[in-house]
């Protein structure tokens, strides 16, 4: 038996970036062909983490569901509880006061700021800087001990409810939620000169990972990922929900495509939710967190309804089928890292192993969000 | 054999016994300072449980891996399998032998010393390509692949940068080396303008190509823990990850020796009086503390960026320093 | 209103579902969706075609089981980035033989979210380049989200 000259050198061979791997977030298995160092084909393979949480959505009542969505995208927990509660409110038409809708969005803007200090430190560690992930640890723990002195959880929140939130906040946490923006705004710069600028950070992201306007919108990619090419779509701004629009922020929004600029756009969206948070806590109104005669067993009128809100990572979406009964006859979640992780296996095709590899981490993903 | 033979091989012999002690106690508490000092420039204590401070932690992470079992993967080639690991690290330990830490302690002084321990150096690139090689596993040949690739092209400036300064000093030997920079900071090479002008961007070049050598971020791709795992050295468990590992903190140490003997004035004093083994010993890990401080602060560079800046930027950097010091040598 | 000009369009492939409206316009309040169109499962590529054209976006693509009508309904959600309008589109197949094709060529993005709507519902996309599980594990016979399904 020979082997030709031609068949040896177009040789190609199948490395498995495999569920165990420092570089992947979760359990994410992608069966990569490689010709050397480049890659000719990267196929994900997802579903180590899939607990079938539409199935759950089915099988409990709507409240009882509601711990399940802390558990999915679980860095970002409060946008995922704010969809499920969006939409079953929406179904069941509930009025949410107005001082509720306040503490949901200030909740839901620290979890955003705590969500991308994460990914900052998580992308450092993947391209090789492992020191920048314990100074944003560092700050994401006031973050965290904020978010547990209102709601009891450190990172699975379930906060909150139909109709409301489950806990009012104190003046403690207005306190501490101010300091802590000031503390954080003193910390930007020595993020800035420390990552931002390093002259190797820039090497590795500048001008790598190209991903087009058009193919975020043939994959519905969201979230920091089309907004870092050049699409400013936001849905706090395009289907205002909550209170959002009585904010005055901007979405960041850098049309280089490569990763640096999705890095960009996460840094700028740190400034605007702390200048979120501030106009919040400056207009906090008095009142009830909880609309009043939410029934114990809630059964929406029959229908449906979708709603989706901006996480951290793009736009969670939940469409909820109800026929009447305290069960939800169909809960589809919309995951953003499901879409925008679609797309990898397009952009990724002639890319050295170490590019794709800072492609994947500028996607932002969490596996258990894919997988639910 | 006439007695001074006989005193001769016994005071080799205890050197060199000295030698390895002093390399397995550098190789072990430079791991140790490996983790304290990037705890501390990342808020954290780093390791505290294992003795005081942390002190004993290098003999429990030794026990661990003495007692681990030695894993060979399934079509290994065995013999350079079994091999690599020690090919890596007894060069670093003979390089040792040849360097002189003070007036009077040097295992040997060979002529031709300097020489001898690039050579030695060089074997370390084509043991850790042995190791990747052998493992029969994808991600080890890549590394491998990487190692040869990346030391090839950052010998080439270190050389060229030593070179130039054997040229200015006449001497391999290096006793000699320190002899001539005797009398405080402004002797020595790293401000010896006389020679060269650019000596202190060749220092710059040498401690990069340092790095680049024992392969220490930013360039370590070979062992890019984030994504290759651990390189060429995946399929190695217990004693053989132990010998990479101490190999790879014996050639730090090497490194530093050599570029305090060259740059640095070895064992000189700044101010002139008390020269001695203190001063040669502080050097050396200020050049250690500083590689280990590199490490953490960046993140690592792209393959092809490393070998640009080789090619691209070191070694016409280094040539340069070459030809200027040809001048100097021709001027004065 | 982006949504204005493809009425027409829909109207012309639309189907009638019981007598209902088949192009609905629904407030974006109350149901999260500006068009609610009903096609036949046949007609879902000119459906995608259509939004493709108006340069929508695919969000999602999902399975209802309606085992009283002894259906499936395949419901894809798009939504246009500039004005966040959305329009939901829907079809419905038979639980015995539910096939419909794919719209992967048009939207790549629906690759994923119809291989994960086969998984849970055994809906078959003709034409799809690779329906093999996606969150099930790969040897996976069975559909976990029918309503007759017994874990």
């Amino acid at each position: 038996m020979s082997i030709d000259a031609q068949s040896v050198l177009n040789e190609t061979f199948v490395l498995n970036l495999g569920p165990q791997h420092p570089a992947t977030h979760g359990v994410l298995r992608i069966k990569l062909t490689m010709d050397g160092e480049y890659i000719m084909d990267a196929d994900p393979v997802i579903g180590y983490g899939h607990r079938m949480h539409e199935k759950m959505g089915e099988n409990r009542t709507y409240a009882k569901f509601l711990p399940n969505t802390g558990r999915m995208d679980y860095v970002a927990a409060l946008f995922n509880g704010h969809g499920y509660v969006g939409a079953v409110e929406r179904l069941a038409g509930l009025v949410v006061p107005e001082r509720a809708e306040y503490i949901r969005v200030i909740t839901s803007e620290l979890n955003r700021i705590s969500s991308h200090l994460l990914w900052v430190g998580a992308f450092l560690v993947d391209l090789g800087g492992f020191t920048p992930l314990l100074y944003c640890f560092d700050d994401r723990e006031q973050i965290l001990d904020l978010l547990e002195s209102v709601t009891g959880a450190r990172l699975t929140f379930c906060y909150y409810r139909f109709g409301g939130v489950s806990n009012d906040i104190d003046d403690d946490f207005v306190a501490g939620t101010r300091k802590f923006i000031a503390s954080l705004r003193s910390r930007m710069p020595m993020y800035d000169a420390f990552v931002t600028k390093n002259i190797i950070f820039r090497k590795r992201v500048e001008g790598l990972g190209a991903i087009s306007a058009e193919t975020c919108r043939k994959y519905g990619a969201t979230g920091p990922v089309i907004r870092g090419s050049g699409v400013a779509y936001d849905v706090r701004k395009a289907e205002p929900y909550s209170v959002y629009s009585k904010f005055n922020f901007d979405v960041p929004v850098y049309t280089q495509c490569d990763c640096m600029a999705r890095y960009l756009v996460r840094i700028a969206e740190m400034g605007e939710s702390m200048r979120i948070i501030e106009q919040a806590l400056d207009t906090l109104p008095a009142g009830p967190v909880m609309a009043e005669k939410v029934p114990r067993t809630l059964k929406p009128a029959k229908g449906d309804c979708y709603f989706n809100v901006e996480s951290a990572r793009g736009s969670f979406g939940v469409r909820v089928v109800s026929d009447g009964s305290e069960n939800a006859y169909r809960l589809k979640l919309r995951s953003p890292c499901f879409s925008n992780m679609s797309l990898f296996r397009e952009c990724s095709r002639g890319m050295l192993l170490p590019d794709a590899l800072a492609l994947l981490g500028s996607l932002d993903l969490v596996i258990p969000d894919i997988d639910r | 054999m006439s007695r001074d033979m006989i005193m001769d091989i016994v005071r080799l012999v205890l050197y060199v016994a000295c030698l390895v002690g002093f390399a397995a106690f550098n190789a072990a508490y430079l791991s140790l300072l490996e983790r304290k000092l990037p705890s501390w420039m990342q808020l954290r204590r780093g390791p505290t449980e294992v003795g005081p401070w942390g002190l004993l932690q290098p003999v429990a992470d030794g026990l661990k891996l003495l007692s681990k079992q030695i894993l060979i993967p399934q079509g290994a080639d065995v013999l350079l399998f079994r091999l690599a690991p020690v090919m890596v690290a007894v060069p670093g330990i003979l390089c040792l032998v040849t360097i002189p830490f003070s007036e009077t302690i040097a295992a040997r002084n060979f002529n031709l010393g300097l020489l001898m321990i690039f050579s030695f150096g060089a074997i370390n690139v084509f043991a850790v390509m042995l190791g990747g090689w052998a493992s029969n596993n994808k991600y080890s040949s890549i590394a491998a692949a990487r190692v040869v690739a990346q030391n090839i092209a950052y010998e080439i400036p270190l050389l060229l940068v030593v070179i130039s300064l054997v040229m200015s000093m006449h001497t391999f030997n290096l006793h000699t080396i320190v002899d001539q920079q005797a009398g405080g900071f402004w002797h020595w090479n790293i401000l010896a303008l006389k020679v060269s002008p650019m000596m202190p961007i060749a220092f710059l070049i040498y401690f990069t190509c340092m790095l680049a050598e024992t392969n220490r971020a930013p360039f370590d791709m070979v062992e890019a823990e984030s994504e290759l795992v651990a390189g060429a050295f995946t399929e190695y468990s217990g004693m053989g990850f132990g010998l990479f590992f101490i190999a790879e903190y014996v050639n730090i140490i090497v490194g530093s020796c050599v570029g305090t003997i060259l740059f640095l004035g070895g064992w000189d004093s700044p101010f002139g009086f008390l020269p001695g083994l203190h001063w040669f010993l502080l050097k050396m890990y200020a050049l250690s503390f500083a590689v280990i401080w590199v490490r953490w602060s960046f993140p690592r560079t792209q393959f092809y960026g490393l070998l640009n800046l080789s090619w691209k930027i070191l070694i016409p950097l280094a040539l340069v320093n070459l030809v200027l010091t040809a001048i100097m040598l021709k001027l004065f | 209103m982006k949504t204005i000009p493809l009425k027409a369009k829909f109207n012309e492939i639309a189907v009638c579902v019981e007598a209902a409206p088949l192009v609905l316009e629904t407030a974006h309040a109350t149901k999260g969706i500006d068009l609610d169109v009903t096609v036949p499962a046949g007609r879902v590529v000119e459906a995608a075609r259509i939004m493709d054209e108006a340069q929508f976006m695919i969000e999602a693509i999902t399975g209802v089981d309606w085992m009283a009508d002894k259906q499936l309904e395949i419901v894809y959600d798009f939504t246009h980035v500039d004005s966040g309008e959305r329009v939901a589109i829907r079809a419905r197949v038979p639980r015995d033989t539910p096939e419909l094709p794919t719209i992967s060529d048009i939207y790549p993005g629906a690759n994923w979210h119809e291989r994960e709507t086969h998984d849970f519902f055994g809906i078959i996309f003709t034409g799809h380049p690779e329906l093999i599980p996606l969150l099930l594990p790969e040897d996976a016979r069975f559909h976990p989200l029918r309503k007759d399904f017994k874990a």
